[in-house]
């Protein structure tokens, strides 16, 4: 019962992952290309934290933590980037 | 208690596919910068949440991510629409007020508004 609700879950979130990826290659703008990159991540994050309770391993979540920072990291640094240069 | 956690993260997993749909549907750069980023939000963290429920002996590395995601994503949504509003992403044409341009810099023509 619980393992077919957590397998609905993960196809939710892989269908979030593929439409940010279609915003992703059509984006008209450069912000629409990074606000879809931001949510692709986010999806990421917990569709990583799933996967570490299908395969019991907790040291998988660390890999959600260093994920996050670096999504955080280069969203901010690209925004900074587009408002006045580096 | 492992029920109520698999529906706990059924429920954030539906926040982010909506939040999703909702970047793909919306008109404008700063409308996908909501849509996006807040239900991603809350998406994450009932899904982080619900896998608490699931496995309470992970609650230190999951509190730690919820934190950090709490933290950081309003953060990076607000730099980049500040970004967006600065190198004049054009507005929707169904914009009704710019509250933005009215009070703080009344100088930017951001209202060049393009057919979409």
């Amino acid at each position: 019962m619980v393992n077919t609700i957590l397998t609905i879950a993960l196809g939710f979130m892989i269908a979030a992952i593929v439409m940010a990826v279609i915003r992703f290659f059509a984006g008209p703008r450069t912000t629409d290309r990074i606000i879809a990159f931001d949510v692709m991540t986010i999806s990421s994050l917990s569709l990583i934290a799933m996967l570490a309770w299908f395969a019991q391993r907790s040291i998988y979540l660390d890999i959600a933590i260093v994920y996050g920072l670096l999504s955080f990291l280069g969203v901010i640094i690209i925004a900074r980037y587009l408002e006045k240069g580096l | 208690m492992e029920l109520a956690g698999a529906i706990i993260v059924l429920l954030g997993s539906v926040f982010l596919f909506l939040g999703a749909l909702g970047l793909l549907r919306m008109p404008d750069s700063f409308n996908r910068i909501q849509a996006g980023t807040k239900a991603s939000t809350l998406g994450t963290l009932l899904s982080l949440a619900g896998l608490i429920f699931l496995m309470p002996g992970w609650w230190g590395k999951l509190l730690v991510l919820i934190i950090f995601i709490i933290l950081t994503n309003p953060v990076s949504s607000h730099v980049l629409a500040r970004a967006a509003y600065h190198i004049k992403t054009p507005l929707t044409s169904k914009t009704v007020v710019d509250k933005y341009k009215d009070e703080a810099n009344p100088e930017m023509d951001n209202h060049k508004t393009e057919a979409s």
